[in-house]
């Protein structure tokens, strides 16, 4: 098996995997556990313990079977999760179909160490369209190292809205690897609240012009967790724009990181690139590691990232308290205001709807 | 009524008021004049509870309870409000929202139902057609990007909203044109009623030319040093701190 990296990468220089590497993980075993499936009208994927579960699970018209693509690449990560794949989501949509909503569910749980490995394709043919809405849970210790491959082929669009509400023992890292083709768009968000150790990576090439990419999270971690979100993007095509919005929320002595590189080929003209990470520490002992990275071979090109690191303003608590909201809720409130702009872009209701509960019920844990 | 007697506060090391005695009986209108650096804000501060400054001698007791001794959001709960010299901004946070938190947070905590959205935009829409301000106004974020005539009739829209026994105003016609320091005495105006008194801190008269208060005090170097009627007020225009901060 490849080894897992190691500090020494420098795409890895803020999150250890030794926590991982030095677990004893098993083969899934069979889950006993009721999944918590969310009452959402949409055609669902449930997989248990990495294993789709057909009773569970209902018809989707574009999915086909399970089938694994020889692994190109060679990211240490990725070559695990070929290695170890046993099943995944593989969706289809031809050209011009506009296919809806689907949930795509991951419930684990185990009496000890465990890990999977779902390997997901998406394709969406010309002018298609797409959203898929993730959701991760689970309880105890266990390690889910998820690969997506998807291709938005011209003119389709791809929303991708996950929520990671992993087990608060458990690991997960999901690497996305997007190709974007003419005006077609991927949107992705992630709100990271679970997993004692997460790493969401994703990498878009933007190989069209006007392709677009949008490559937003929220993270809001306690305790001792750690979460990392890393992001490429390639801007191959002239006039593509990229946004990212990275918010973090770190209580107790959670470490936050986001890594976000640009990369701007000589052929990219008129790239418009905005990149925003942002982090409230709410605790002394809380740590954000934020990592730019541009690299740009064009000459006409509008670039923008920022990054910024602070605690609650208390002339903002004041404000609200002297008008009578309590102390917690005051906070609350002011935490929720600094995610609006991370949360904003998730335009579809029913994924809002399932990132509000998420955020409803981590305020009733703090 | 609010009883404030022998005030002593500090920020630090430093002592700002030292022996502020005052008393404001319900439905009347004091304002507070004096000189920069006089304690007025401090005063005002002390009176809301925000962090910051030590209380070592005295108390406030409005309406038999000794305020200094409540968290903020009880101080307002029980019916005191601030009209901020500088209205905080809120990024993210809609007016709207904003309000009905904290009109419900308000109501909550006296025992009264909670208002719905629609029973709420109802008072707020006609809140802002009496301030004269803009519909848009409350789905704007709180105070961002407002002008500062705009922040202080957001300060009213509270306040006419929020319907407090007792409002203190620090300073709330700073930077105002006419107009607008017409629509803050408006708003304080239409509030007056047996139930309802102010503190108006002001640097200046002209604000009390649309504010009729009943008593004006002369705050200077942390103590009250004059009382008197409205005509104080036009007696400081024409002459001026000096010679009261030697008092």
């Amino acid at each position: 098996m490849t080894a897992l990296p190691t500090r020494k990468l420098e795409a890895w220089r803020f999150t250890d995997l030794r926590q991982i590497s030095s677990t004893e993980f098993g083969a899934p075993p069979a889950m006993a556990a009721a999944p918590d499936l969310p009452d959402l009208p949409f055609p669902r994927f449930v997989f248990l313990n990495g294993t789709l579960n057909a009773a569970l699970s209902t018809a989707f018209a574009y999915a086909k079977p399970f089938a694994p693509v020889r692994e190109q690449g060679a990211q240490p990560m990725a070559l695990i999760n070929a290695a170890n794949a046993k099943d995944g989501i593989n969706i289809e949509v031809p050209d011009g179909v506009d296919a809806g909503e689907v949930l795509l569910i991951s419930q684990a749980s185990g009496a000890t160490p465990f890990a999977f490995h779902p390997r997901h394709r998406v394709t969406l043919g010309q002018g298609a369209k797409l959203t898929i809405i993730e959701i991760d849970k689970g309880e105890g210790v266990y390690w889910q190292n998820a690969l997506f491959d998807i291709d938005v082929a011209q003119g389709a669009t791809l929303q991708h809205f996950r929520l990671q509400q992993e087990s608060v023992e458990a690991f997960n890292i999901t690497s996305i690897r997007a190709r974007i083709a003419q005006a077609a768009a991927y949107e992705h968000f992630t709100l990271t609240l679970g997993a004692k150790l997460s790493r969401t990576e994703i990498e878009a090439d933007l190989v069209g012009e006007t392709a677009l990419a949008h490559l937003n999270a929220a993270q809001l971690l306690g305790g001792a967790q750690h979460g990392d979100f890393t992001t490429i993007i390639r801007h191959k095509a002239p006039n593509c724009p990229s946004r990212q919005t990275v918010k973090s929320v770190l209580a107790g002595k959670a470490r936050g990181v986001f890594q976000g590189k640009i990369e701007v080929d000589q052929i990219a003209q008129k790239t418009d690139g905005y990149q925003m990470s942002q982090a409230l520490l709410l605790s002394p002992d809380a740590e954000m590691d934020i990592k730019p990275e541009l690299q740009i071979f064009a000459d006409d090109v509008k670039c923008s990232h920022g990054a910024t690191i602070g605690a609650l303003d208390e002339e903002q608590v004041f404000y609200l308290r002297s008008r009578g909201i309590p102390e917690a809720d005051a906070r609350q409130i002011l935490i929720r205001a600094f995610l609006e702009e991370a949360l904003e872009p998730v335009t579809h209701d029913a994924s809002k709807a399932i990132f509000e509960d998420a955020l409803e019920s981590w305020w009733g844990k703090q | 009524m609010l009883e404030i007697k022998n005030l002593h506060a500090r920020i630090g090391d430093a002592e700002i008021l030292k022996g502020v005695t005052l008393t404001i009986p319900d439905g009347e209108i004091h304002a507070i004049m004096g000189p920069n650096g006089a304690g007025k804000s401090t005063l005002s501060y002390v009176l809301s509870g925000r962090d910051g400054y030590e209380v070592t001698e005295g108390e406030a007791i409005y309406n038999g309870q000794n305020i200094l001794e409540m968290e903020p959001e009880e101080r307002a709960a029980a019916g005191l409000f601030l009209a901020f010299q500088y209205p905080v901004e809120l990024p993210g946070v809609g007016n709207a929202n904003f309000l009905r938190t904290a009109l419900n947070a308000i109501r909550r905590s006296r025992g009264e139902e909670e208002l719905d959205a629609v029973a709420f935009l109802k008072q707020a829409r006609a809140a802002v057609k009496q301030l004269a301000m803009k519909e848009d106004f409350l789905k704007r974020n709180v105070n961002v990007g407002f002008s500062g005539g705009e922040k202080k009739r957001n300060e009213m829209l509270q306040m006419a909203l929020l319907k407090p026994g007792l409002a203190i105003l620090d300073e709330t016609d700073s930077g105002l044109d006419i107009d607008a320091l017409k629509i803050v005495a408006e708003g304080v105006n239409a509030l007056r009623s047996e139930k309802f008194s102010a503190l108006v801190i002001t640097h200046y008269q002209r604000l009390l030319d649309h504010i009729v208060p009943d008593v004006v005090h002369v705050l200077a170097n942390g103590k009250i040093v004059r009382s008197g009627n409205a005509d104080l007020a036009k007696e400081l225009e024409a002459s001026g701190y000096v010679g009261l901060e030697a008092a």
